[in-house]
């Protein structure tokens, strides 16, 4: 085939490239018409996206690797990649009604998130530190602009100056992992760290542990939580829905694979860090949103506490756990962004509504919407036969089958007392007066919605195709 | 162990000389500059700051732009000096690397002229 460059294959970028160009070409077309092209060019960044997943199934199977080893495409990565485009696909067409808004119409909306879902594309195919450094800081820079894209909006602009000074923050401790890590192995590849580290010296587990505070922040997992909570509630709406799926799948991604391939050698030192992490993040995730009265800010628990079960797949540290923590993000992709599909389709008298209390009734004038919301909550307490159910049942079960009974019951037992939070809102919903209908939703908030909580609630009649595909692409990292 | 260190004995002597030069600049002018301030001198100049008044001041955001410009291109020719010194060796992946980051940079350089960041008014 003809990709080859100056001797490197360009094969395997050719969906990030298509992506980065794409953007580019967009960011003329926008620069030379003016905002009022903001629709065009948001429907045409979502044409990329799925142009770029196309090209992504498209790429010869197996495992391909190319600029000396910093760029892998393997099942593990396609599988990542699908799920990223799905999010930033479905945030594209969240943001349409976000950004037709006269006073907030900026085109440039639509190419940050294209620009950083290049960057999760590089990080989920990182094959070494340095790749992994580029594709975090692309992403990240490009979603502390979206964070603060309502400049009017005292809480927007918070939120983004919060993330930006806090991810930087987290960069350099993840930066002085990465260096520490080079200065111990001599090598920033994963392949030649894993070589270089069979056993784990001080200096190297110090670097490791730097390195996973960096990761832990993006994916927002205890102690690095601290700015979930007010970053989702401040920035605006779609944008918060971006932050809940596609970098976190993005970020996870890189955390099993830098974890998986590059220190398999000591496992144990990593595994226990994990642990704590999964134990810590599911429990606040549990308790903290409890008292909560925004529908975003619970979501932030929400998906604080997601990300422990996720990371509980991780922490057991074999295939089953791998192919549980993709399974796991998958189904909480679909829960997020339905759940967020109703967020925004909440609107009363022009006015987007944000607090539990706004769901008052909301099963007799919206039924429908009610019910869809009942389903992917329900689902995302874990409430069997629904999806949520089963991407808890395969995490747990690897934690058991790799001896860490401790790990899965207190998993179990916060799933348990997280639950509350969700069938308030239920409860909510169902029992309390209603105040007032809910205009109605946009058509392709209820698309969303509808193929969603669709998934949700019939995942358990066919679930084999998607557990078989994690079962090839955890295949791929051993 | 100690080749990796030796490689970098350079780069010590580099980090050295550079605060050397920093701290003589420094401290030279208390010792042999001559001091005679008058209100014209104090004044503010041409950027339009009293010349000494508190850092944490407000100032146009406008500043700011023209510095973030700056730093495009001054990481431009940063980048472009050192490639030029070692480009006999870089073959084609280095020349054609530096033409994406050339291009790309024109295309934000293109962004920014059409969005107005070049005139102050």
């Amino acid at each position: 085939m003809g990709f080859e460059i100056a001797g490197y294959s360009l094969l395997p970028v050719v969906p990030e490239l298509v992506l980065a160009v794409g953007a580019m070409a967009l960011l003329m077309i926008g620069a030379y018409r003016g905002d009022r092209v903001t629709g065009l060019v948001t429907g045409l960044a979502v044409f990329l996206v799925v142009i770029a997943a196309a090209l992504v199934l498209w790429l010869p199977p197996g495992r391909l690797v190319t600029f000396n080893g910093s760029f892998i495409v393997d099942d593990f990565a396609r599988f990542m990649k699908i799920l990223t485009l799905t999010g930033s696909a479905v945030t594209l067409l969240f943001s349409r009604g976000f950004v037709a808004a006269a006073t907030r119409r900026m085109f440039e909306f639509a190419i940050l998130i294209l620009l950083s879902t290049v960057g999760m594309m590089v990080l989920i195919s990182a094959g070494d530190l340095i790749s992994l450094y580029l594709g975090l800081e692309l992403m990240s820079l490009a979603l502390y602009v979206v964070a603060a894209s309502q400049r009017d909006n005292l809480k927007s602009t918070e939120a983004g100056l919060k993330y930006f000074v806090l991810g930087a923050l987290s960069s350099g401790m993840l930066l002085y992992g990465a260096s520490l890590i080079y200065g111990f192995t001599g090598t920033v590849s994963f392949a030649g760290i894993a070589a270089a580290a069979k056993s784990g010296s001080l200096g190297l587990v110090f670097g490791l542990v730097f390195l996973l505070a960096g990761l832990c922040f993006k994916v927002s997992a205890v102690p690095f939580h601290m700015w979930t909570p007010d970053v989702y509630e401040g920035a605006p709406t779609p944008v918060t829905a971006f932050f809940a799926s596609a970098p976190k799948v993005a970020a996870l991604a890189v955390f099993v694979r830098a974890t998986m391939t590059a220190f398999p050698g000591i496992t144990q030192e990593w595994q226990q860090i994990v642990v704590f992490v999964a134990i810590a993040s599911m429990a606040l995730g549990a308790f903290a949103g409890i008292g909560q009265r925004n529908i975003k800010r619970l979501m932030a628990y929400s998906s604080i506490g997601h990300m422990g079960f996720a990371l509980v797949g991780l922490a057991a540290g074999t295939p089953e756990g791998t192919q549980g923590v993709l399974v796991y993000i998958a189904i909480y992709l679909t829960m997020t962004l339905g759940a967020f599909a109703v967020i925004l389709a909440l609107s009363r008298h022009g006015e987007a509504v944000e607090t539990i209390s706004d769901f008052a009734g909301l099963s007799r004038t919206n039924p429908l919407l009610a019910f869809f919301m009942a389903m992917l909550l329900f689902s995302l307490a874990g409430v069997p036969p629904l999806a949520g159910f089963f991407a808890k049942f395969y995490v747990f079960l690897a934690a058991m089958k790799a001896g860490l009974f401790t790990l899965a019951v207190l998993g179990v037992l916060s799933s348990v007392i997280g639950a509350y939070y969700y069938l308030v809102i239920i409860k909510v919903m169902y029992f309390d007066e209603p105040i007032g209908a809910m205009e109605p939703a946009r058509g392709e908030l209820r698309a969303v919605l509808a193929v969603t909580g669709l998934f949700n609630m019939l995942f358990f009649v066919y679930p084999a195709p998607l557990i078989d595909v994690a079962t090839l692409a955890a295949k791929s990292l051993f | 162990m100690n080749g990796i260190l030796t490689s970098y004995l350079p780069l010590v002597i580099f980090i050295a000389i550079a605060t050397v030069i920093g701290l003589v600049l420094l401290i030279v002018p208390f010792i042999v500059a001559f001091q005679q301030p008058d209100p014209e001198k104090l004044s503010a100049y041409e950027c339009g700051f009293d010349a000494f008044d508190d850092a944490r001041m407000k100032f146009d955001v406008r500043f700011y732009l023209v510095a973030i410009l700056f730093i495009i291109f001054d990481l431009e020719v940063s980048f472009l000096f050192p490639w030029a010194v070692a480009f006999g060796k870089l073959g084609t992946a280095g020349f054609w690397s530096m033409m994406v980051f050339l291009g790309v940079l024109t295309i934000g350089f293109i962004y920014e002229w059409k969005k107005g960041a070049l005139e102050w008014d």
